[in-house]
């Protein structure tokens, strides 16, 4: 199948996302989560209900949170039953 | 020469999407459409078409997987009727806003309640505001030639719009005649390969339709409407190219019919013009001074083309197998503002509003109706819309 892209003369209603739109957060998140590690039982509990799915709980590092597309909902702070995670005030 | 088939006018969308060499076919069965489809679907599995026959929950589903592929660089076809249309129509706007080059057949069916699978114009005058080409064709010829057509229009990158082509439904869907497939490498050379602006395939972030400022939305629109004047050249260019590959003769977007000396002409679209051809034939040897502007595009409206060959008569009668319920006909409303484009000064123009439900007209009250219009612009007491139900005067 050979497709020949030509550019139209006129405005398309088509976005090139920059960060941010893309699936990372940008600059927009008010608060993060932080972790105590010390804390955390391991439960996986923060890991199942990250509704980004970017939470990992491993056995011996405990749980890690990809910060560049946590949305900073605050689940994982509120499903957390040892209060393992906190959450701040984004800087 | 080509191939000549006897083919009913379902099978001739389906042949004529098959030259066109698809990529993706996506289609929910409707009467009286599925048998487009079914045959695509035949082409596929004998192996005589390589595409992707997508089964879908829905209309809706089957024109969002036809603008998906659309995006994805593959060229593809649909075709849908009536209700199946209306559960589409959303993603019909979606198609158009995103400029992505799509062929769509139409067998045109009266919407229902009350339910009914005789043909109108009803479903198909329904999406006039979506942004699409709109062609409609009067026999299984011009329905494979316009849909064939309607690719090359559709991905030249002047207009970038989709395109849909009508046939009225069991009137040519399902009656045969015989159509002329031109051969399969004049027609490769013709249209070439998928042209289109844009591909999404994964290897750039994109989004399409997201949100857009007010003003920036209306520069959408505007080029959506730049785009349909453009499209008015396209259009005659695609034909008079493709009369060259088949020897068929370049007909327009509105075809004159014994329209160039007359002094009364009607406007039509669709299968029942070929009856108010017979109409106008035996009222010319009647000596009634009559012709017949057929329209085969009706988006972009060919206005100025109307006005040019109908401006000095002393009347034009529009024919719609459709109504804009509490105003007129749709055809009669864009031929009355194409004449204020140009003059104030008009000739008589009238609206007679007929054969809904798929109430059948025959030459014979295409002559009935003609005649009586004559008379009352010789008395000078035409009026401006009637409702023809065989024979009864309803306002
Ligand atoms: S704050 Fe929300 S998005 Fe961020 S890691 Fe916790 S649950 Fe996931
Ligand atoms: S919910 Fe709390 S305790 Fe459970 S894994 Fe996550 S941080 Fe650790």
């Amino acid at each position: 199948m050979k497709v020949i892209v030509e550019p139209s003369k006129y405005r398309l209603p088509i976005a090139r996302p920059l960060v941010g739109v893309a699936g990372k957060t940008g600059t927009w998140r008010l608060e993060r989560p932080v972790v105590d590690n010390n804390k955390c039982t391991r439960c996986y509990l923060c890991e199942i209900h990250c509704p980004v799915n970017v939470i990992r709980v491993e056995p011996d590092a405990g749980v890690s949170i990809d910060y560049d597309y946590c949305k900073g909902c605050g689940l994982c702070a509120d499903v957390c039953p040892v209060l393992a995670i906190k959450m701040v005030p984004e800087e | 020469m080509g191939l000549k088939l006897v083919l009913t006018g379902n099978y001739a969308l389906a042949y004529a999407a098959k030259v066109a060499r698809v990529n993706v076919v996506a289609a929910y069965p409707i009467t009286p459409q599925t048998s487009v489809v079914e045959k695509l679907a035949e082409f596929i599995e004998e192996g005589e078409l390589d595409a992707v026959m997508i089964r879908v929950e829905s209309e809706h589903s089957a024109l969002a997987a036809c603008f998906g592929a659309a995006l994805a660089g593959a060229r593809v076809f649909t075709a849908t009727s009536s209700q199946g249309l209306l559960y589409m129509h959303e993603v019909v706007h979606w198609a158009s806003r995103a400029r992505a080059p799509i062929v769509m057949g139409i067998v045109t069916r009266t919407l229902g309640p009350p339910w009914n699978i005789w043909p109108d114009h009803t479903d198909y005058m329904d999406q006039r505001d979506t942004g699409w080409i709109m062609s409609f064709a009067m026999d299984n010829q011009e329905a494979f030639d316009l849909t064939l057509q309607a690719f090359k229009v559709s991905e030249d990158p002047r207009v970038y719009l989709p395109v849909m082509v009508g046939i009225e439904g069991f009137i040519l869907g399902h009656t045969s005649m015989p159509v002329e497939i031109p051969e399969q490498n004049l027609v490769d050379e013709w249209l070439g390969p998928r042209r289109q602006p844009y591909v999404v395939d994964g290897s750039e972030y994109m989004a399409i339709g997201n949100l857009a400022l007010p003003e920036d939305t209306e520069e959408f629109f505007m080029d959506i409407q730049n785009a349909m004047e453009e499209a008015r050249k396209v259009v005659v260019e695609v034909e008079e190219e493709y009369s060259k590959i088949t020897g068929r003769p370049f007909k327009g977007p509105v075809e004159c019919f014994k329209c160039e000396d007359a002094k009364y002409v009607a406007i039509s679209m669709g299968a029942w013009s070929g009856d108010l051809m017979e109409s106008v034939s035996q009222l010319r040897d009647e000596g009634y001074s009559v012709g017949l502007l057929r329209i085969r595009y009706y988006r972009p409206f060919p206005g100025d083309y109307i006005f040019e060959k109908a401006n000095s008569t002393k009347g034009v009668l529009v024919f719609d197998r459709a109504i804009s319920f509490g105003s007129y006909g749709p055809i009669f409303l864009d031929t009355a503002a194409s004449f204020l484009k140009h003059t104030r000064k008009t000739p008589y123009i009238k609206n007679v509003v007929a054969g809904i439900g798929g109430v059948n007209i025959t030459s014979d009250d295409f002559s009935r109706i003609l005649k009586r219009f004559v008379h009352e612009v010789e008395s000078d007491g035409v009026n401006v819309f009637e409702w023809y139900h065989k024979g009864k005067v309803v306002r």
